[in-house]
């Protein structure tokens, strides 16, 4: 069980409060970078008519996407217990392979790089990559 | 037989082109071993790396991040044959220095990041996915002769 330090839900809850107003930009440019480079991703988006980068569907899934993970932020204490409905949606509606977790995290701590390279710093990278894989932890809790 | 494209060899040959290997061999190497941290045990000799300051300004991690990239330098004028490039390498790190191939592709996510970071927006979906796709072709080598 990934466990999160106090100093790594403060530098995470700081850092996140830095990147919140481009959470929305985070979130698509991570999702179609995704798509881009992982394209066994798509398997999950057949039903989208565009999976270009900078899409529509794309831009609204990505800010839906980055809710989750902002919802995950203030509720950092209790991963398990705050993700829970979460989970029962990737777990019995979508399916989602957990294996793509670890992906999307990969490609949203590219974005982070690309858009704030001064301050994700190697510190702020082990804390973020630390709770990126919290979450994917408590999102693959009622798989089985 | 990896294939690839003209536009393929051309990102690979103009981002390692623009890199200063000085600056981001020993940038993804001290990444590595900050975000992954049991990846320090392969580096017991080379001094204090109690915390991050200590591993960013240590320099036998600076050394060894450049000449990591420089053996990166020998696949990107070696395309089509990364795999025999890298077969004395590859029993290097198996058989002498005995690092367990995870490894391989944990620096390559670290070494991708800094690439992003330098980069900024002109590190597009595409030139990651030829980044990436060149990394993976080079940790698959880099495994191939382990038994």
């Amino acid at each position: 069980m990934t466990s999160l330090t106090a100093k790594d839900k403060n530098t995470v809850k700081a850092f996140w409060a830095k990147i919140s107003p481009n959470a929305t930009a985070i979130g698509a440019d991570a999702l179609g970078r995704m798509l881009v480079v992982y394209p066994q991703t798509k398997t999950y988006f057949a039903h989208w008519k565009d999976l270009s980068p900078g899409s529509a569907p794309i831009k609204k899934h990505g800010a839906t996407v980055m809710g989750g993970v902002a919802d995950a932020v203030a509720k950092i204490d209790n991963l398990t217990a705050g993700l829970l409905n979460l989970s029962e949606l990737h777990a019995f509606t979508l399916r989602v392979d957990p294996a793509n977790f670890k992906i999307l995290a990969h490609n949203i701590l590219v974005v982070l790089a690309i858009t704030f390279p001064n301050d994700f710093t190697p510190e702020v990278h082990v804390a973020m990559d630390k709770f990126l894989s919290a979450v994917a932890l408590a999102l693959s809790e009622k798989y089985r | 037989m990896v294939e690839w494209t003209e536009q393929e060899r051309n990102i690979i040959t103009s981002i390692f082109s623009s890199l200063d290997y000085d600056d981001v061999g020993p940038k993804a190497l001290s990444r590595c071993l900050i975000v992954y941290p049991w990846t320090q045990r392969y580096f017991a000799s080379f001094g204090n790396l109690y915390n991050a300051d200590a591993i960013k300004t240590n320099p036998n991690i600076q050394a060894h991040g450049t000449r990591v990239l420089h053996g990166l330098d020998r696949a990107v004028k070696n395309m089509d044959n990364i795999k025999d490039t890298y077969a004395e390498l590859s029993v290097l790190h198996s058989e002498k220095l005995h690092v367990d191939p995870d490894n391989f592709r944990l620096l390559a996510d670290c070494l991708t990041i800094v690439i992003a970071a330098k980069m900024g927006s002109g590190f597009t979906p595409e030139m990651q996915a030829t980044f990436q796709k060149f990394l993976a072709v080079v940790v698959s080598a880099l495994g191939r002769q382990y038994h």
